[in-house]
């Protein structure tokens, strides 16, 4: 059974059309990753499945259930945590502070461990625990939006665009990071411009042009298809 | 002597702005917005310790704790009926609201309580003489300091040591990322605009104490005041609404003891206007770079 089920969803904003018709479907223990062009409205669908937006029409489920009129700070709750694109970690707050913020829905006795499972992924964390965020380099500000959305132990792991700005060597780090998250048992939903890597770490995809799903099949499937080759991967 | 005298005033009255001048800077860091009804929540306050002193003969403390509570209470209500409506509406929708909510405080308080004067009793007399004849503290003024340190304090350790308070300053960063924290943004606004008015019911005791005349537009000015003063330090940090409050009210003190006391607002806002050509964020206000 699915566990994420988006369903032939449409979203505006205000009168733009910003996804038209967008379906898709996450299993337990999958790593998709939805790829597309910049304004293709990855964004857009991640934030609907998060609450921040809401579909004029069409469906999310998640483990069976309707996210519709779901507040966002709720269906946290029911275990979606979203790495938002550009990082958004609380730049005037400590690294500290920012992991205790991702465990904002769990109960105290699990934020210690937590904390200490979060360092042990990242052990820069740990040596910058004391530092506001806003000190951090872009690739550590990574870490720290990852390690803070694991916080809230969510069920599915949605991630914006986590190699955007990151010089090549972090990004490998990052999708690195993914991938270990991935064999530990964390499903993984990924939205990337950077389709090379996408499709490397992914069981499956869905190529979003303008809004629409224009392709879909397994990593390997698209990254072999001279469609995706030309578009996204420079021939 | 009369410089210490002086000195001694400006820091008790800017306590009182800088207890003021703090529910602005929190309810600004977190809804964006300049909540001009604020100084109106002031006079409520104090209506509500005049009569729970005055008409019901309560103690002081009653006085204080029933100001607080409806306070507390009105702030909520406030921001429930007519800012949270407006949260996607432009900037100057809100503004022009909370002109018009301030208005209906200073309007309804007039129907209730009537627009003459009332004399306010102090919630506490007397004066602690240091020189005979020449240098004295009054407890109010005492009070007034002691107050603000301790409500400085308690927001301090508040805001960095308690799970509401980071939610707080997290919501004041990035409301749509703390909602993806599963935070509730709605409530923890709610919880802002109910300590700063909280703020405001004591501010608005002390303030009538050292002054002790109270009608409906009482809170309106030292609002104003105090507006200015979170704006000084520079608006949404909280070691700025203090530091705004103390040289404002020792500004204002001494324009009206070495300038003219009809001229004192005017070198006060001179001043901020002069603060602000050279630090447009305030003494004290945030920059952070945005790292890529």
């Amino acid at each position: 059974m699915a566990l994420l089920k988006v369903d032939d969803i449409h979203v505006y904003y205000g009168s733009i059309h910003a996804v038209k018709g967008v379906s898709f479907e996450v299993n337990e223990g999958e790593i998709v990753t939805l790829i597309g062009a910049n304004g293709a409205g990855k964004s857009t669908v991640l934030n609907t499945i998060s609450g921040l937006l809401h579909p004029r029409t069409g469906s999310v489920r998640f483990m069976d259930q309707d996210l519709k009129g779901i507040a966002p700070h709720k269906v946290v709750e029911k275990g979606l945590a979203q790495v938002p694109e550009g990082r958004r970690v609380f730049l005037q707050m400590t690294v500290e502070e920012n992991l205790e913020m991702g465990a904002y829905t769990q109960p105290k006795s699990t934020i210690v461990p937590g904390i200490a499972d979060v360092y042990k992924r990242f052990p820069r964390l740990e040596e910058r625990r004391r530092q506001v965020a806003g000190t951090l380099s872009g690739g550590e500000q990574q870490m720290l939006a990852m390690g803070r959305a694991l916080m809230s132990r969510p069920k599915l792991l949605m991630l914006d665009e986590p190699s955007m700005g990151l010089a090549p060597i972090l990004v490998e780090q990052i999708f690195d990071i993914i991938k270990e998250l991935h064999a530990a048992g964390t499903t993984i939903l990924l939205v990337e411009q950077n389709a090379q890597a996408a499709l490397s770490v992914a069981d499956r995809a869905y190529v979003l042009e303008t809004g629409r799903i224009s392709l879909s099949g397994t990593g390997a499937e698209l990254m072999a298809s001279g469609q995706v080759r030309k578009a996204y991967l420079g021939g | 002597m009369s410089f210490l005298n002086n000195v001694i005033t400006g820091i008790s009255l800017g306590s009182i702005y800088a207890i003021i001048a703090l529910g602005y800077t929190m309810v600004y860091g977190i809804a964006k917005m300049l909540n001009f009804a604020h100084g109106d929540v002031i006079m409520v306050g104090a209506y509500m310790a005049f009569f729970a002193m005055g008409r019901f003969e309560l103690p002081a403390i009653a006085g204080v704790l029933l100001a607080v509570v409806v306070c507390t209470a009105l702030g909520i209500v406030i921001e429930r009926l007519a800012y949270k409506p407006l949260r996607q509406a432009p900037s100057l929708a809100v503004l022009i609201t909370a002109i018009g909510v301030s208005y209906f405080l200073q309007n309804g308080a007039q129907i209730l309580w009537g627009a003459a004067t009332k004399t306010f009793t102090p919630i506490v007399n007397g004066t602690l003489v240091l020189v005979p004849e020449q240098l004295s503290i009054s407890y109010v003024a005492i009070l007034s300091v002691v107050c603000c340190i301790v409500v400085m304090i308690g927001l301090t350790l508040f805001t960095t040591r308690t799970k509401m308070g980071k939610t707080m300053r997290a919501c004041s960063e990035d409301k749509a990322a703390a909602q993806l924290m599963g935070i509730n943004v709605d409530a923890t606004i709610s919880m802002t605009f109910a300590i700063g008015s909280a703020l405001a019911a004591i501010a608005g005791v002390l303030m009538c104490s050292a002054y002790p005349v109270l009608s409906p537009t009482t809170g309106s000015m030292p609002g104003i005041r105090a507006f200015t003063a979170a704006v000084f330090g520079g608006i949404g940090s909280i070691p700025g609404a203090l530091l705004g409050g103390i040289l404002l009210g020792i500004i204002e003190t001494f324009g009206k003891a070495y300038i003219s006391t009809d001229l004192s607002d005017a070198v006060v806002f001179a001043v901020l206007i002069i603060v602000l050509l050279v630090k447009p964020a305030g003494l004290m206000g945030k920059y952070v770079p945005e790292k890529v």
